[in-house]
């Protein structure tokens, strides 16, 4: 643990977030948040419902576009203008393919079978030769235990085996880093431990990943970094021993009592 | 006896070759099916193209595309028929001249295409507008997410998501445009119905005739009913209502 801290400070930054802003309308979810995940962390965010966690995500990859702050992913700074707006279509594009993204309701492509879902983006944007686009897939599928499933199509799949086989999307991408938004809150609860299981492989080979997530124990257990939004605002930020063991602000500690 | 001698008669009437009509007939059916075909491709290219332009466009786009779907649906095809064909032939007769060129003929087929072309795109922009909005977003932010253009988003997502929710709409806009093929007859277009009045009133075999034209009519809409109903299914794969 303690050789993992001191070599912390030399590994590179692979995803940094400063002062980030985002408003619906009059409403602002943001109110500058700031985030810096090296390679090889896993920074959970938790917060209650309309905290802005899932928008922080979101703002990272531009899915949401922030009103305001900074983002760099791998060291480069995504270009936008003063309103938040990407200005380099191009470089987002390629920014976003060392992404990968697992969304809460899965959001497969249910027009193509789960093989097809996972080479969609290799062959057609990061234009990997079919077959060795296959060879990856059929890896990946066989590491998330969908090897059988290959042919379906995720109308015909659990929820479980879905989201898997979207980890395995993302991971298909090759990223440089993963990105969680709530990836077990559309399961039933008796899928939730399939699909953490996955996660928390990736997160033991030193995968970076930023995970929103209600799974406060698994979250306990993965993150190397926690952070607490409320109201658009870090509430509160630290390892999960301390986060979770000697929670300081009043509203995490009321937080924390009510998702047990 | 009678009633025999009567059917001999209609199909000898109906014969390929002359004294019958029947290569007549074949002749206008060919002209219809070649303008609807025509027809709904520049309906279905003008459709993708509103439809889009109405939901991503800006607001003069929206503004414009909206007025385009407003007066040609509002205004009934006959009249926009005569509008297109005389009005604008004799705009571009006009201009043509004008510039010193001579008067030219716009063929029936070509002029065909382009008017019921630019009703059916009216038609195709609302039908494929509402398409597009029925793919869910998250697949469309997959999409994005992951590094995918909006123009490989549109073409490998969205397109194939939108095809269960247009194509029944777009199999009436097919129907719709093989009947409205018949409208062009007032401009003097030999389709098929244009083909089998004058048959009729050659030989006054009025019942005759256009029994013959609404069966080919008929047989047209049937094939087409298989034919949507096989791209439906393929339209539908991967979900439960078409089956893997």
């Amino acid at each position: 643990m303690f050789d993992d801290k001191t070599a912390k400070a030399q590994r590179p930054i692979a995803i940094k977030a400063e002062g980030l802003r985002k408003s619906f309308g009059s409403h602002e979810v943001l109110k500058g948040v700031s985030l810096t995940a090296r390679e090889g962390d896993v920074v959970a965010i938790i917060g209650g419902s309309g905290s802005g966690k899932s928008t922080m995500l979101r703002c990272i990859n531009f899915l949401e576009t922030p009103s305001g702050g900074q983002i760099e992913i791998g060291g480069e700074a995504v270009a936008m203008n003063a309103t938040g707006a990407p200005t380099d279509r191009r470089q987002l594009e390629r920014l976003r393919q060392s992404l990968g993204m697992v969304f809460q309701s899965f959001n497969l492509w249910t027009h193509m079978t789960v093989l097809e879902n996972l080479i969609e983006v290799p062959v057609h944007v990061l234009k990997t030769p079919r077959a060795q686009a296959v060879e990856t897939a059929r890896a990946l599928l066989a590491r998330v235990g969908l090897a059988e499933k290959e042919a379906a199509y995720p109308a015909f799949l659990s929820g479980g085996q879905q989201q898997r086989a979207a980890i395995a999307r993302a991971l298909a991408i090759g990223p440089k880093a993963m990105l969680f938004d709530e990836p077990t809150s559309a399961l039933d609860p008796e899928l939730v431990g399939e699909v953490l299981a996955v996660i928390r492989a990736l997160a033991d080979e030193g995968r970076t990943m930023i995970l929103v997530t209600h799974e406060m124990k698994f979250a306990r257990e993965v993150a190397d970094h926690v952070i607490y939004l409320h109201n658009g605002v870090i509430e509160e930020e630290g390892p999960p021993s301390a986060v979770f063991g000697a929670p300081q602000s009043a509203r995490l500690k009321q937080f924390l009592s009510s998702v047990g | 006896m009678a009633d025999g001698s009567a059917l001999s008669a209609s199909l000898d009437l109906l014969a390929y070759s002359p004294p019958g009509w029947g290569a007549n007939l074949l002749r206008g059916l060919g002209n219809t099916v070649l303008i609807a075909l025509g027809a709904y491709g520049v309906g279905l290219f003008l459709g993708t193209l509103g439809a889009f332009g109405k939901l991503y466009g800006g607001p003069l786009t929206r503004d414009l595309l909206g007025l385009y779907t407003t007066l040609v649906r509002a205004v009934p095809e006959l009249v926009l028929i005569l509008i297109l064909y005389f009005a604008v032939t004799d705009l571009v007769n006009q201009a043509l001249l004008a510039m010193g060129y001579e008067r030219i003929q716009i063929s029936g087929v070509a002029a065909g295409i382009m008017v019921l072309g630019v009703v059916q795109g009216a038609y195709a922009t609302e039908v494929l507008r509402g398409a597009i909005q029925s793919v869910p977003a998250g697949q469309i932010e997959a999409g994005r997410a992951m590094g995918m253009s909006p123009l490989l988003v549109a073409r490998r997502v969205m397109l194939p998501l939108m095809l269960p929710a247009a194509i029944p709409g777009m199999a009436n806009l097919w129907m719709i445009v093989t009947k409205d093929t018949a409208l062009l007859a007032v401009v003097g277009f030999n389709e098929l119905v244009q083909e089998s009045r004058q048959a009729a009133g050659t030989t006054k075999a009025f019942f005759t005739f256009f029994m013959a034209a609404g069966v080919l009519f008929l047989c047209m809409s049937l094939v087409s009913n298989q034919i949507f109903a096989r791209i439906e299914a393929w339209a539908n794969k991967g979900t439960k209502r078409g089956g893997i």
